[in-house]
């Protein structure tokens, strides 16, 4: 750990796709403190998840350099495994193990990758979901959740590993408006407990409540940063204006 | 009529005990598709593991420039010649080939249709099993990686066992396809069913009765094992939640 405020610093980063004809992230930097909640919005194609996924390899820079508490993740030395631990990541699509109970889905990584102890495991795992409300849903299988209740499980199996970061992908995307709150509000307490947060999201009135900055991206660039009022209140790009109109 | 079918079956089948040779030949046939099987299915896990790591890693290994991607890229294009070559020459000549040339000098044919079998099953059970790891959706990679398993790790404890569960019933099938297959075996002197069926029709000079009766077993064979994979299918459905 150095004591840096910065948690996360993007340099100059680029994602090239289909022979460098697709410029999925077109020279992005950008900062992330400790503790922050920045939103990412943007219209479908600019790159946001691109960009969030970068942040823990699932995406392999083109160019540009990514720190992670001063370490540089993009050089080929780094073990990207341990590296991933500390920063948990939802998906769109929850990607919950069909082949085992939310329990086992909690408690497999910590178990298998960190080595803990399977009681002190199932302990955490338990209390975890007695947070969101889904104790009694230990011993089901994800295709017997609702997607609200799937995504609460992705969210605290994340939370298993004690990341540092929490990245998340369109988390409410997928889900029927009835259970957005549920998934969104599991997401604030988060916030409030001080977590780092990365969330791509098409939740204008969470980014506008939850988020210290928002990132507004369009065409793979980062077109304007800065504070929900900043964004909202004085958007500066005809882009953004535009982009605004058409959500809100 | 009846009289002329009762002593066609009584040449055929009770003079000199001749149902026996069916019964030898059946028990030929079973020993070389379970050994063929169990060889095929070995070799078609380890050809699988190999395209897939290749397939899902070469990228980042690339990147880290280590010596095992080279390896790994050599093992792939064994693997990749080892299917094109099977896939694309008729099971009989694999036979005659292991027979006549790679085992010249072996004596023990019906160890050598084991193997060629089985070398020809492990290219099918091969791309059987490639294909059910490449129908994982991709985003059940991504949750295992983003969690902190390695490539391995995320393989054993969640593609695997759904992989295992997409898979059987395709096995089972390539199962069934053996059995059929291994009616060749004749042809490097081994008296599987199929042989024992066209002896007994050379020395009664009577064909009908011991073909007929060959096909039938084939085809109660394999209907019961079609029998048993749909209980099997049934209930690797019921076990779904
Ligand atoms: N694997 C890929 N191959 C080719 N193009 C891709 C790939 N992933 C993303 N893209 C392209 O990169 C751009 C940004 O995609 P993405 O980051 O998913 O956008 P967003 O999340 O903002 O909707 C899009 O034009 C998309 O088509
Ligand atoms: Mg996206």
């Amino acid at each position: 750990m150095n004591d840096d405020k910065v948690m996360i610093r993007v340099e100059h980063l680029k994602k090239y796709y289909n022979d460098h004809t697709i410029h999925a992230i077109d020279d992005v930097s950008v900062e992330i403190d400790k503790g922050e909640v920045v939103c990412i919005i943007g219209p479908s194609g600019s790159g946001k998840s691109t960009l969030l996924r970068s942040l823990n390899l699932l995406e392999m820079p083109t160019a540009g350099h990514i720190f992670v508490d001063g370490v540089d993740i993009t050089d080929p030395k780094i073990d990207i495994n341990l590296h991933r631990q500390k920063m948990g990541m939802v998906f769109q699509h929850f990607n919950l193990f069909p082949n085992m109970t939310v329990l086992k889905n909690m408690t497999i990584a910590p178990e298998k990758v960190l080595k803990e102890a399977k009681q002190e495991v199932d302990a955490r795992a338990r209390a975890l979901l007695e947070r969101v409300n889904l104790a009694d849903r230990a011993d089901a299988y994800p295709d017997q959740l609702s997607g609200g209740q799937k995504q609460r499980i992705a969210i605290v199996r994340a939370l298993m590993m004690q990341p540092e970061i929490m990245l998340f992908d369109e988390p409410t995307s997928a889900l029927d408006p009835e259970m957005v709150g549920e998934v969104l509000d599991v997401m604030k307490d988060l916030a409030k407990e001080g977590m780092t947060m990365a969330v791509v999201t098409h939740e204008m009135g969470f980014a506008r409540e939850v988020a210290e900055r928002i990132v507004f991206m369009d065409a793979g660039k980062i077109v304007e940063i800065g504070s929900p009022e900043d964004i909202f209140e004085n958007p500066k790009s005809e882009r953004l204006q535009d982009f605004l109109a058409k959500v809100l | 009529m009846f009289e002329k079918w009762k002593a066609d079956f009584t040449l055929n089948f009770i003079d000199n005990d001749r149902w026996m040779m069916l019964v030898r030949g059946l028990i030929a046939t079973l020993e070389i598709t379970a050994v063929a099987l169990i060889i095929g299915v070995a070799i078609g896990i380890v050809v699988a593991a190999v395209r897939s790591t290749y397939d899902k890693n070469k990228d980042e290994m690339k990147r880290r420039g280590t010596m095992s991607y080279y390896v790994l890229w050599v093992l792939n294009l064994i693997c990749r010649i080892y299917l094109t070559v099977i896939r694309g020459t008729p099971t009989v000549v694999q036979l005659l080939i292991a027979y006549f040339i790679i085992f010249a000098s072996s004596t023990n044919s019906l160890g050598v249709a084991m193997f060629a079998f089985g070398l020809n099953s492990g290219a099918y059970v091969a791309e059987i099993i490639r294909g059910g790891i490449m129908s994982i959706d991709v985003g059940q990679f991504e949750a295992g990686s983003s969690l902190g398993f390695h490539y391995v790790q995320t393989m054993r404890y969640v593609v695997v066992p759904q992989v295992i569960k997409n898979v059987l019933p395709a096995l089972f099938n390539e199962f069934i396809v053996l059995i059929k297959e291994t009616s060749v075996a004749g042809y490097i002197g081994i008296e599987d069913l199929t042989k024992m069926g066209d002896l007994i029709r050379s020395r009664t000079f009577s064909a009908f009765m011991p073909l007929l009766a060959v096909a039938g077993i084939y085809l109660v064979l394999v209907m019961g094992l079609t029998a048993l994979d749909d209980r099997l299918e049934r209930r690797l459905r019921k076990n779904e939640r």
